[in-house]
């Protein structure tokens, strides 16, 4: 099927808004995509109609809002095709699903002399809650290298496997160069040396079909608000079989049965891991949101949102000096480029001025830019409602540019 | 001239331009037309990294006055070291801290110092007085 592009533009209002007199044109997704009015109004309407604090009143609203919130976990659970809602624990983003999983995963699994290997195209969120841990726990952390077209050396990453080896902890979809990594793969083969794999498909499950039992893996996360959901909510979904051994997160109400000074005896999956008042409005919300992408079907976005991939590398290639950094063969639609010697705040400075919005710098992925040895690059990530219109706006913007710089 | 009248100088330039495009045309001439930094002084203490952009800054006194040299990464960040270094160095260390730096705000470049921005003119606008302040209290 193939999607009405401009109906699903009207879905989101800020897309009609002006930046200086100009019509926007939002190439900045991988950061955080907008959210349609279906969402926005999903969370108002938890806050005008069913706010209260879930899974502990007798009384009516708490009660439907426990409902409302449970649907959502239930939601997610088929989105990713989870055995178990219970597997489905809420967070506040990627950063503290990771977070917990390096501190609960850590704690009741990894020993002195460990190794956890991560790969050189991590998100700073999954390097550096594994380097806190293995500071805490004397363990290794072993690195995956790149090749230059940005993918990783898989056969490097046969050999760091070893009987030390505990968790493989790596991004489906890198946010700085697009590549889509090899996860069956590496989750084959990791699994062959019995060491349980944690998925980062924060640039992931908004652009294909994510299905946890036929990949097998066996820990994933991602962030609402990268999936058209509101900021603040994030998923860790884990085998029941590692969350019911894992020690806690953090402490406090939800995720308890009982306490005591002697002894505090937990609360079962996922309340476990669910310590304090969440985000009650911003689940539902991502409920919400997750309806709105099942309906457009994943598949459908990826083969439109690949259409404009390739699009937008044919176009900006047009571009003399253009440099795209990372042209793996599989690539989601995130492209990384360098202009000649321009610097990216430099260009990404004048394309701010003409309406167009991409992302400068290093991403968060400061290892990758070392690789590369450059400072930084400029980003245009797409989403479903970008258009082709709006990429020859950003190839004219450089072009444009461009000249200035001589 | 006084720090205020070359700040009405430069205030005066840009009322020339209409366009966005050719205010930072300009501004990227001033950055190319700016004295090259001595490479001596490029040292980590003299570097202000701002993530997006990288400023460095020396400074240096003579005969009362303050003197400076800077240098960044990104062109347009160099226009506006420029502009700052136009309208600061040579003067006394008074002068400069007792002088407001308006003219950013009028000639609408005012987006450039905002935190949010982090380009490193922030905390060379900061450094720049505190290099006043550092030769003042020397002075004495
Ligand atoms: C691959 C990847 N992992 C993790 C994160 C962190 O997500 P959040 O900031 O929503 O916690 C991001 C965000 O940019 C990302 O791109």
């Amino acid at each position: 099927m193939s999607l009405d592009i401009q109906h699903i533009r009207g879905q989101f209002p800020i897309l009609h808004t002006e930046v200086y007199g100009k019509p926007l044109v939002y190439f900045d997704n991988a950061a955080t995509t907008h959210k349609p009015a279906r969402v926005v109004n999903k969370v108002n309407e938890i806050y005008h109609t069913l706010n209260s604090n879930i899974h502990r009143g007798v009384h009516y609203l708490s009660n439907q809002a426990t409902l409302a919130y449970e649907e959502a976990r239930k939601k997610v659970q088929l989105f990713v095709n989870a055995p178990n809602s219970h597997e489905i624990i809420f967070t506040s983003g990627a950063t503290a699903a990771i977070n917990l999983m390096a501190t609960s995963f850590g704690d009741t699994y990894i020993k002195e002399g460990d190794e956890v290997i991560i790969s050189t195209m991590e998100h700073h969120s999954n390097i550096v809650p594994w380097q806190l841990m293995c500071k805490r726990k004397k363990a290794v952390l072993k690195v995956i290298p790149l090749f230059e077209n940005g993918e990783l050396d898989m056969q490097a990453f046969e050999n760091l496997l070893s009987e030390k080896t505990k968790l493989v902890s790596v991004a489906y979809v890198s946010n700085s160069l697009g590549t889509v990594n090899a996860i069956p793969e590496i989750i084959e083969k990791a699994h062959s040396n019995n060491t349980p794999v944690m998925v980062d498909a924060a640039q992931a499950v908004q652009h294909l079909n994510v299905d946890v039992q036929e990949l097998d893996v066996d820990f994933l996360v991602f962030s609402g608000h990268k999936i058209y959901g509101p900021t603040g909510t994030g998923v860790l979904y884990g085998k029941e079989k590692y969350l019911n051994e894992m020690e806690p997160w953090q402490g406090g109400g939800e995720m308890i049965k009982s306490v005591s000074f002697e002894e505090t005896t937990y609360n079962e999956l996922p309340f476990k891991f669910e310590a304090g008042t969440p985000n009650i409005a911003g689940v539902v919300g991502l409920g919400e949101a997750i309806d709105f992408v099942s309906e457009l079907g994943l598949d459908n976005i990826a083969a439109y949102e690949h259409e404009l991939l390739q699009y937008a590398t044919a176009r900006l290639n047009e571009i003399e000096g253009m440099r795209i950094i990372g042209t793996a063969n599989n690539k989601s639609s995130v492209i990384s480029f360098l202009v000649k010697e321009i610097h990216p705040f430099d260009l990404g400075t004048m394309l701010d001025k003409m309406g167009i919005a991409i992302r400068t710098g290093h991403h968060c992925a400061q290892p990758v830019m070392d690789f590369y040895k450059i400072p930084g690059t400029m980003r245009a990530s797409l989403a479903v409602y970008n258009t082709k219109e709006e990429i020859d706006k950003l190839v004219d913007g450089i072009n444009k540019v461009a000249v200035l710089f001589g | 001239m006084t720090i205020q009248e070359i700040q009405e100088e430069i205030v005066e330039e840009f009322s020339s331009f209409d366009e966005w495009m050719d205010k930072y045309a300009y501004l990227i001439e001033l950055g190319n037309d700016l004295e090259p930094f001595d490479d001596t002084y490029r040292l980590d203490q003299n570097l202000l990294d701002g993530c997006q952009s990288k400023v460095w800054l020396h400074a240096w006194m003579d005969d009362g006055k303050v003197y400076y040299m800077g240098d960044s990464d990104a062109i347009i960040v160099k226009g506006i070291v420029a502009l700052m270094i136009r309208a600061l160095s040579g003067q006394t260390p008074e002068a400069i801290l007792d002088n407001e730096l308006s003219f950013i705000d009028k000639i609408g470049l005012k987006e450039h110092l905002s935190p949010t921005r982090s380009n490193g003119l922030v905390a060379m606008i900061k450094q720049m007085r505190l290099f006043a302040l550092a030769f003042k209290a020397k002075q004495v």
